[in-house]
């Protein structure tokens, strides 16, 4: 019994399975794990790992089928009431009372909580001035910003001061700089209040921030560790590989095809590799005229390496013939575009072209203007002032079949839920004007290029969000498009998925399609030829991934990430 | 105009698959009509049977026996109780034990032996005035054809006028004849709205209508694409629901199918236009169903299925000329009980067809401008 006095929270081969449908779906599978006080442990793992369901299970609002979980010395069973007055637990949609100003949300909370008035002005004081709201307690919390949101959820959670704060995804869908932010205000805790959190997140990049990681995995728990233990494993495996000549996507396309990479993924102006175990580049016959360079692993070298890696997506034989080089001449012109809605003005006169066969990148918060923006583009929303063409038209005003040339992909995976993968695939067809022969053969593409034969009669509802993803693209390419547009495509994907699914756009780049894509994944922006950040409407910065990251090292430093350039960008308009 | 054909059978082809793949989507379909149409067809009517009644006789003469006899054999009512005292009248109605007291005095067997008139006191419960009419009715007819009794075997020819009864259209006045061809109407009127009032509204909610919007399909192709799933549901439907009237309740269709199809298409029209209406302002499926129930209460209210348009303040009568359901209603009942025909129902398909007419031009141009 000494260990449950030790740890924070003790699970002992935890299980929980839900009703999918009419079979049961685990959830967790045979979960044992340790919870360390006085630190930040992450809960790492893509979508559907069983992240949620073991925070739920932490803060006793489930039980498990089987297995034992002791929480603060107590067991969960039988004592969850008493843990629950000292736990904080901030769910993924926190209930924030939208038409209630943040000061009375903060009351209610603490009314609900039964903090002591007299305690209370110095602690609203306290989180008021760490989250940075103590200028807007009078607003209303349905006005505040999505990272101002969050800020809001977590002073609510710390109203009184819980031994054990689980959050729940914390800051998905935050932008970087409110992402930044929050995890300072859960530092402040730890080192202050002697708290001990644990996190879930979906961020491969936030689990370097954490003392101590648990990573699952399709309910399994596949690695316990810090992160140094995890990228440690991972010494003299990853690589970076300078271009010599070709192009970015050409040269990753051509080492994730071999068998000896796990992994590659255009970082900057080189190519970030991670070999098989016991393979080295130097062993290799494509590394001879090469430059092969040892860098540091990271956390994400390791998560990848643990899951199995991505098998490489061969390119169709007979579309290899449409190679074509980018820099033909624009296919998406925007002069001048602003779109208000009322008196607020989403998009406020931007401007940027995109080539054919170019990967451009619409980054931004949320709330940045890149969603309005993406929807003037297909069409489905009338520009206020300015001009848009896509392909020579602009496709609100152009006639239907100019709509044919172009593929759409929206964030939500717009799929008719109770249709199966093969209806849906024949209605997205023939709704693009397939029939005959030329459709069955599209459909039969679709089935072999995306692994789709053994879902072909699943309702789409029934997928895993990977499978929707394949078959959302699936559907957005049956036609053949010249231009995709894809609308954060990537948003709650694992990073395996995530990582296939980028594999077959620089395929289609390849192919001479032209890709217009918005993502908030910051390292997700290295994987584009050229792109814009937008914040508030206007367009902060726009060029390479390399230009972008420049224009705000000054001293030169090459090597910061995405994300660095991206918050000093926002930082210093803000100044 | 090929490809444009492909791309609406497509559309409607996975309009049908998404209604009856989905479990809810089916049951709205079968459900909600077979146990509509069993509740009018059992439940409601406005014919009056087993009225439960006493008698209060304080004669005992052969005459007030014969009267009594009279009330124990007529259907409709049966004998509760016989009340002995004035006193216990007011309790028996009071607690709903009979609906009618038939008081007798003490002296109507000596003065119709005497020749002159008697009272016969009919009281009744008044708190249903619609119910109290109908006793007062079954009541006197009873107490007439006594009259007429007396005055044969004494000998006399009868009362001077003598009331011959026919109803036509409805020889026995059943009320079912009356309610079941309404509810083929309001049958078809809520499943149609239902299924097209969800349709656009369900794609705005999970985000596929944007993919919809994107496609080749033109706004005018997607509207068709939604109308006619919803102009074949609705003819099934009330195909459905007419052969259970026609065969299972046995009400009689005397006109011809094609007078009463004629009549149905129309009415859809009006119906779908209404529920694309409804389905391209609304944003998520709850607004879409509000949205048609908002409109199909006060439909039906003013359509004359349950009380008259007759009986309607003028202003209000006013209102139900632009009810489609108000010409949906005549035109099946009469093509169910009076045999019309199409010179006959003209002056309720022109009204029809323009209001059909209007609301599928307002839906396609809201859908239009609803597009953002």
């Amino acid at each position: 019994m000494t260990a449950i006095t030790e740890h924070v929270a003790v699970l002992r081969g935890v299980e929980k399975s839900f009703m999918a449908g009419k079979r049961p779906a685990p959830a967790l599978c045979r979960v044992d794990a340790v919870i360390r006080p006085g630190c930040v442990t992450g809960l790492i793992g893509p979508d559907g790992a069983g992240k949620t369901t073991l925070m739920r299970m932490l803060a006793g609002l489930i039980r498990p089928d089987a297995g034992s979980i002791a929480v603060l010395g107590r067991d969960m069973a039988v004592e969850s009431q008493q843990v629950q007055q000292q736990l904080g637990y901030m769910p993924q949609r926190f209930g924030l009372y939208e038409d209630l100003s943040v000061q009375e949300n903060l009351d209610l909370y603490a009314d609900l909580q039964c903090v002591p008035h007299e305690a209370r002005r110095e602690r609203y004081a306290e989180l008021m001035h760490m989250t940075g709201l103590a200028p807007f307690t009078g607003r209303l919390a349905g006005q505040l910003s999505g990272g101002m949101k969050q800020k809001l959820g977590l002073a609510c959670t710390l109203v009184r001061s819980p031994s054990l704060l689980l959050l729940d995804e914390p800051t998905a869908g935050v932008d970087p700089v409110s992402r930044r932010e929050l995890w300072e205000i859960v530092y402040r805790q730890v080192e202050e209040a002697d708290m001990s959190v644990l996190c879930s997140t979906a961020y491969l990049d936030e689990a370097e921030r954490c003392e101590n990681l648990l990573l699952l995995h399709q309910g399994r728990l596949i690695g316990q560790g810090s992160p140094a233990e995890f990228s440690g494993r991972m010494q003299g495996r990853v690589w970076s590989v300078g271009l010599g000549g070709e192009t970015r996507r050409g040269l990753q396309q051509r080492l994730v095809r071999e068998a000896s990479v796990l992994d590659a993924l255009i970082q900057g102006e080189s190519v970030r590799l991670v070999m098989h175990e016991g393979h080295a580049p130097a062993d290799e016959a494509w590394s001879k005229d090469l430059q092969v360079q040892a860098v540091q692993p990271r956390f994400e070298d390791a998560f990848i390496s643990l899951l199995g890696g991505v098998g490489a997506i061969l390119p169709d034989a007979a579309q290899q013939m449409a190679q074509v080089h980018p820099g033909d001449g624009p296919v998406i012109e925007v002069k001048g575009l602003s779109r208000s809605f009322g008196k607020f003005m989403a998009v406020k006169g931007i401007d940027f072209h995109v080539r054919r066969g170019e990967v451009f990148g619409l980054l931004g918060a949320n709330g940045a203007g890149k969603s309005t923006t993406f929807r003037m583009l297909c069409g489905l929303l009338p520009a206020s002032s300015g001009s848009l063409t896509v392909a020579g038209v602009d496709l609100r005003e152009a006639p239907a079949s100019a709509r044919g040339r172009i593929g759409y992909m929206s964030q939500r995976f717009s799929l008719y839920g109770t249709l199966s993968v093969r209806e849906n695939l024949r209605f997205f067809s023939s709704a693009y004007g397939l029939s005959g022969k030329a459709r069955g053969a599209r459909i039969d593409w679709a089935f072999e290029r995306f692994d789709l034969h053994d879902v072909a009669d699943t309702a789409s509802n029934d997928l895993s969000l990977g499978y929707k993803q394949r078959l959302a693209m699936a559907a957005a390419l049956l036609h053949e498009p010249d231009i995709l547009f894809l609308d954060e495509p990537t948003s709650g994907v694992d990073p395996l998925a995530r990582r296939e699914f980028w594999q077959r756009i620089n395929m289609l780049a390849g192919q001479g399609v032209t890709v217009l894509v918005t993502t908030h994944f910051m390292e997700e922006a290295e994987y584009c030829d050229r792109l814009v950040i937008m914040a508030e409407g206007a367009i902060l910065a726009s060029g390479t991934p390399q230009q972008i990251k420049q224009s705000v090292a000054g001293s030169g430093k090459p090597s910061q990430s995405m994300e660095d350039a991206f918050i000093a960008l926002i930082r210093r308009e803000e100044v | 105009m090929v490809a444009s054909l492909r791309r609406v059978i497509a559309l409607m082809g996975k309009e049908f698959l998404a209604l009856l793949k989905d479990k809810k989507g089916r049951f709205v379909l079968i459900g909600p009509p077979i146990i509509q149409l069993m509740v009018f067809g059992y439940a409601a009517s406005f014919d009056l049977n087993h009225v439960p009644y006493a008698i209060y006789n304080e004669d005992g003469g052969s005459a007030s026996r014969q009267l009594v006899a009279r009330f124990e054999g007529a259907p409709p009512f049966d004998a509760a109780t016989i009340v002995h005292d004035d006193a216990q009248i007011q309790p028996l109605i009071d607690d709903k034990q009979v609906l009618l007291v038939v008081h007798i005095g003490p002296q109507f067997s000596r003065q119709l032996a005497l020749g002159e008139s008697a009272h016969v006191q009919l009281i009744v419960d008044g708190r249903n005035s619609n119910t109290a009419l109908i006793i007062l009715g079954y009541a006197s007819s009873i107490v007439q054809s006594f009259n007429t009794g007396r005055l044969v075997t004494s000998g006399s020819s009868g009362p001077p006028a003598h009331i011959s009864m026919r109803a036509w259209f409805n020889p026995n006045l059943q009320s079912r004849w009356f309610l079941i061809p309404g509810i083929a109407g309001l049958i078809t009127l809520v499943v149609t709205m239902m299924v097209v009032s969800l349709s656009v509204a369900r794609e705005r909610e999970q985000g596929t209508f944007d993919q919809l919007m994107v496609t080749p399909l033109r706004p005018f192709e997607i509207l068709l694409g939604k109308a006619l799933p919803g102009f074949i549901i609705g003819m099934l439907e009330s195909t459905l629901v007419i052969l259970i009237a026609v065969f299972w309740f046995n009400i009689p269709l005397l006109s011809s199918p094609l007078v009463l199809y004629s009549g149905i298409a129309l009415f859809l029209l009006s119906a779908i236009g209404i529920g694309l209406m409804i389905s391209s302002l609304s944003l998520t499926q709850q607004q879409g169903f509000l949205g048609a129930f908002l409109f199909i209460v006060p439909s039906i209210l003013l359509s004359g299925f349950a009380t008259p348009i007759e009986n309607m303040p003028h202003a209000v009568q006013m209102i139900t000329l632009i009810d489609p359901m108000r010409y949906f209603m005549i035109i099946l009942r009469g093509v169910f009980l009076e045999g019309a025909g199409f010179s006959i129902l003209l002056p309720q398909f022109w009204p029809l067809a323009v209001i059909g007419f209007v609301c599928m031009s307002l839906a396609t141009w809201l859908f239009r401008h609803r597009m953002v």
